[in-house]
């Protein structure tokens, strides 16, 4: 009897699966993310915007501290301050006064840089539309795991941020970058962080679910820099990221400590703007979600329970000239057999089955082959077709038979003389 | 020069003085005329011009069908053949026992098959033998297609399965179902198929595909609250469907001074691994590498346990150890598929041998770790292979065995194969020599075909929503071929669920799903071509309004001329 098994999806009930593994589990999987990636852009060229290359280089810098590898982090730079002719501590961008933090260290790797930070590239990395020729450190490869930090900073205005002083990105096209991303599941929870004049326009126009978003400033609220380093000749950092870095500084791979202390991080008495954040988006409470969550990269792990035992087939494949090996299979083999019989009407006579192994070595075993509980003949020669075959295949027992035939018909020839 | 100008002045005068009234009005008409005719080409050449000319290029998709497929009802069918053994069934109601499909009637009732002659009293010793022996024999008997099982029914008293188990589940798509006690005396054809369908049922379910497994692959369209904490783990754990993986193997060797480790990996993953790739290739494409790692350091220090001197690491700082040692695993630049990392650890010489502790403070013993969605570490002590006082370097070679049977089973966790506990009562067969039992990689390919069909309409259907929404974006040809072309082979992959062809309808959903994703990150489909009004208006009235405000001006000129002629005409008429 065939059963056809119909299932109709899009019920709105879900079967119960009482399987209890709280301890397996755990609490590591409640933020529901497996890994972590960044995209940290800094728009502006030229020299007297090192403060905005600085402020990129020590989120990226904390970034790598607690745990995201360069494979997962996109860094785009437009404009080179290490390297740049005006810079009197070449291969270094400070962010400290008095050269006290160097954030340019040996290990910077730039991803996008100078004339290839654009809005459309930032836009391709965002939704993942790039040619099938970008080689795989320029590309976000996210999946719905994934948790994302993206941070912006530059020159801003109200509604749009200025890329390369050439163009701008709008706060509409933002948005609808997010949602396209939101469609294609490219992230489980998106935290935004901006540090521009008016910042907190541009996270004004965000829909898609499981967004976070932070900016230094308000609307119509300029964002200042910290302060200037006199031997270099620029500001060094702008001051929401420059204590937004001191409170990272305290965060470690283990920190317990969670979104609402970053809310807290430039108040306006040290920052002048007043800092925004929104999070009517997020779907869970910030106060649960881990600064760590997005910062860094804390691998859930399990412990592999379960092996597969592949010694047997070892020794599977050694034993191949093992008698019982080949006792066995022929067993097997006689049962399908019989099967057949069975189901097609006939009956195999056992009783006049015989076997013989043929082989030199001379086998002490027990050797026996069962069928349908009757125990098979060994037998040492047996006559097959007119011939007579013996089990070492020298054939003296049919040389034997044939000169017994022989001697018969000659001995009567013998008689006639 | 002097008379000319003379010349011009009494022109001039006669102009001025000699206009007569039928010259004003033929000026005035060709004037009239001029203004009606530059407007009409304005608005019947002019204006179409401009809109096409400004038009974006956008070739035409099935919006239509894209909108059907939107609210389509996923329906799979398996096949299920019942196989009634001598003694379950009289003779009599053997011919009572509907057949609801017509087909291989040689496998059903009628076939009487004799399992005591598998009762090999030579092999007595090993229970599962004889079953593997039955289940093998049954095989050959019968090779069912991927995609539908066959379900012996045993009689009570058989002594093939122990006592207390009920169904044995064998490698291949066959299962043992013995029938339970109430149904020997006085039952009838009914009775006893009402008794077996829910117990069919259930080793469905265990075999092909349960409610649970289909709302998962499902997850990324319906997006269901996270039922318990084991679904969400079993989603999170699993790599998402892709056409292709990498998968790497790293051997780790902090302390190259004191071992020289010899690993046959080739060897190995051609004996071990790639049978299971080679099973599983209707599924994705494989590519491994190997590679190995002197200097490699664990990111964590483990700490040393005086009760069992020797170093042990606790679940809570596993976490940490794959950072650091992730930014030293490279990885192929040129394809973008997930990876999957297999890292072996060989503990450095002072700090040997080294455990890891789980929960409970108990060790593990695979000695190994997975992390989901990224791969496995599994720590091989070697300190028990040489003395203390040996030479240092010391030769060693790896039991390659041991270690791939520990990756084997974490790459089948990733991969999404997943053993689940099973229901009590049911054995199951250990996984043959690929690693992979054929119900496994029928119920993989399930949840893929599912998920395939899934991802693929959610981009689709999105990718019709935002071209409808953002009205500038160009669709090229391709785009639009890619796009019928991925429709087409979700509605060939509906149809093979429907019917139960587990191996096609896993092949076009996977053809829509690469034309589908193909067709949304086209890198053409960028919407830079956000204007907002104002700045549109800024663009067009330069140039249009100098070309306008005489047209109209004289349009207006000619309608308040008109009306004025009427009205005279109408005085004159009173």
């Amino acid at each position: 009897m065939k059963i056809l098994t119909f299932f109709s999806l899009f019920s709105t009930f879900l079967s119960a699966n009482s399987i209890n593994v709280e301890e397996n589990a755990g609490q590591f999987f409640s933020s529901g993310h497996t890994n972590n990636w960044a995209v940290l852009v800094c728009t502006s060229r030229f020299w007297f915007n090192y403060r905005h290359v600085a402020n990129t280089l020590s989120v990226y810098r904390s970034v790598k501290r607690l745990g995201i590898p360069d494979s997962h982090i996109v860094l785009m730079l437009a404009d080179d301050m290490a390297c740049n002719h005006r810079n009197p501590k070449p291969a270094t961008v400070f962010s400290h006064k008095n050269m006290e933090l160097n954030v340019y260290g040996d290990d910077v790797e730039v991803d996008y840089r100078g004339y290839e930070v654009t809005v459309e590239n930032f836009l391709r990395v965002l939704t993942g539309r790039l040619p099938p020729s970008t080689p795989r450190s320029k590309r976000l490869l996210s999946d719905d795991r994934s948790n994302i930090l993206i941070y912006l900073t530059g020159h801003g205005g109200n509604g749009f941020l200025k890329f390369q002083d050439s163009e701008e990105i709008s706060n509409v096209e933002l948005a609808d970058a997010f949602e396209q991303m939101w469609q294609k599941r490219r992230y489980n929870e998106l935290l935004f962080i901006i540090d521009t004049c008016q910042g907190a326009s541009m996270y004004e126009r965000f829909y898609s679910p499981n967004l976070m978003a932070l900016a230094s400033s308000q609307v119509g609220e300029d964002s200042l820099s910290h302060q200037p380093d006199l031997a270099i000749g620029v500001h060094l950092m702008d001051r929401y990221t420059f204590y937004l870095l001191e409170f990272l500084e305290d965060i470690h791979p283990a920190s317990k400590a969670n979104m609402k202390d970053l809310f807290k991080v430039c108040p306006k008495s040290q920052c002048v703007s007043t800092p925004g954040h929104r999070t009517d988006l997020f779907l869970r409470d910030p106060g649960s979600a881990l600064i760590t969550d997005f910062f860094g990269s804390v691998r859930k792990v399990e412990i592999t329970m379960e092996t597969i035992n592949l010694t047997d087939l070892i020794k599977e494949a050694e034993q191949k000239d093992n008698v019982q090996q080949m006792l066995e299979m022929v067993t097997n083999e006689m049962n399908i057999l019989k099967l057949w019989f069975d189901s097609n009407k006939l009956s195999l006579n056992l009783n006049k089955t015989k076997f013989m192994i043929f082989g030199n070595h001379t086998t002490n075993i027990d050797v026996k082959i069962v069928i349908d509980n009757k125990t098979i003949e060994r037998v040492y020669e047996s006559k097959f077709l007119g011939v007579v075959l013996d089990h070492k295949l020298c054939w003296k027992p049919h040389i034997k038979y044939l000169c017994m035939k022989m001697a018969r018909s000659i001995g009567i020839l013998s008689k006639t003389r | 020069m002097k008379s000319l100008l003379i010349g011009q002045m009494s022109l001039k005068r006669k102009g001025v003085s000699h206009t007569r009234p039928e010259d004003l009005t033929k000026s005035r008409r060709r004037g009239q005329l001029a203004a009606l005719s530059i407007a009409a080409v304005v608005i019947m050449v002019g204006v179409p011009l401009w809109w096409r000319t400004t038009e974006t290029y956008r070739a035409w998709l099935p919006v239509s069908q894209i909108n059907e497929l939107a609210n389509m009802q996923l329906q799979l069918s398996a096949d299920v053949e019942v196989v009634f053994a001598r003694g379950t069934v009289t003779p009599e109601q053997q011919k009572k026992v509907p057949l609801t499909q017509t087909q291989d009637e040689e496998h059903t009732v009628d076939g009487d098959l004799i399992f005591k002659a598998v009762c090999d009293p030579m092999v007595t010793k090993y229970e599962d033998c004889k079953l593997i022996h039955a289940d093998l024999s049954l095989h050959t008997l019968s090779e069912s297609p991927c995609g539908s099982l066959v379900v012996y029914v045993i009689p009570e008293s058989s002594s093939l399965l122990p006592e207390d188990m009920d169904v044995y589940i064998g490698q291949r798509r066959t299962a043992l179902l013995r029938i339970g006690a109430q149904m020997r005396v006085g039952r009838t054809v009914e009775q006893l198929l009402a008794h077996l369908e829910p117990r069919i049922k259930q080793v469905l379910q265990v075999m092909s595909f349960s409610h649970t497994d289909i709302t998962a692959a499902l997850s990324d369209r319906v997006r269901l609250s996270p039922g318990n904490k084991e679904s969400i783990a079993d989603s999170m754990r699993a790599f998402k469907s892709s056409p292709g993986y990498e998968i790497t193997f790293s051997l780790l060797n902090p302390d190259p001074k004191s071992h020289r480790l010899h690993w046959d990996i080739e060897g190995a993953v051609q004996t071990y691994i790639q049978p299971l790739l080679t099973k599983l290739a209707p599924v994705a494409n494989f590519s491994l590498d190997s590679q190995t790692l002197y200097y490699a350091m664990l990111g964590v220090n483990p700490r040393f346990d005086s009760s069992s001197s020797a170093y042990t690491l606790n679940s809570d700082s596993l976490a940490h150890v794959i950072n650091p040692v992730e930014a030293r695993l490279g990885s192929n630049a040129a394809s973008s598929n997930p990876v999957l990392n297999f890292l072996l650890y060989v503990p450095d010489a002072h700090h040997s041998p080294l455990y890891i502790h789980d929960n409970k403070k108990q060790e593990v013993p695979s000695n190994a770790f997975h992390s989901p969605r990224w791969g496995g570490i599994m720590v091989y002590n070697v300190n028990g292979f040489y003395r203390p006082e040996a030479v240092l370097p010391v030769d060693i070679n790896i039991n390659m065995a041991k270690v791939m049977g520990v990756f084997l089973a974490q790459l089948r966790l990733l991969l999404g194969v997943q053993s689940s506990t099973a229901p009590p009562g049911f054995l199951m067969a250990p996984c043959g020599s690929t690693g992979l039992a054929d119900w496994e990689l029928d119920r993989l390919m399930w949840s893929r075909s599912v998920e395939n069909v899934a991802t693929a309409t959610t981009t689709i259907t999105s990718l019709a929503q935002l071209l409808d929404q953002i009205g500038n974006i160009v669709i090229n040809d391709n785009i639009a071929e890619q796009v019928s072309s991925a429709v087409t082979s979700l509605q060939l992959a509906v149809a093979e669920l429907e019917a139960g062809n587990l191996g096609f309808a896993l092949q076009y959903s996977k053809e829509a799903i690469m034309a589908s994703e193909r067709a949304f990150f086209d890198p053409s489909l960028l919407h830079l071509l956000y204007f907002p009004d104002d700045q549109k208006f800024a663009i067009y009235i330069p140039l249009f309004l100098p070309m306008c405000v005489p047209i109209l001006l004289s349009l207006l000129k000619i309608v308040s001329e008109a009306r004025q002629k009427r009205r005279e005409k109408q005085a004159k008429k009173d």
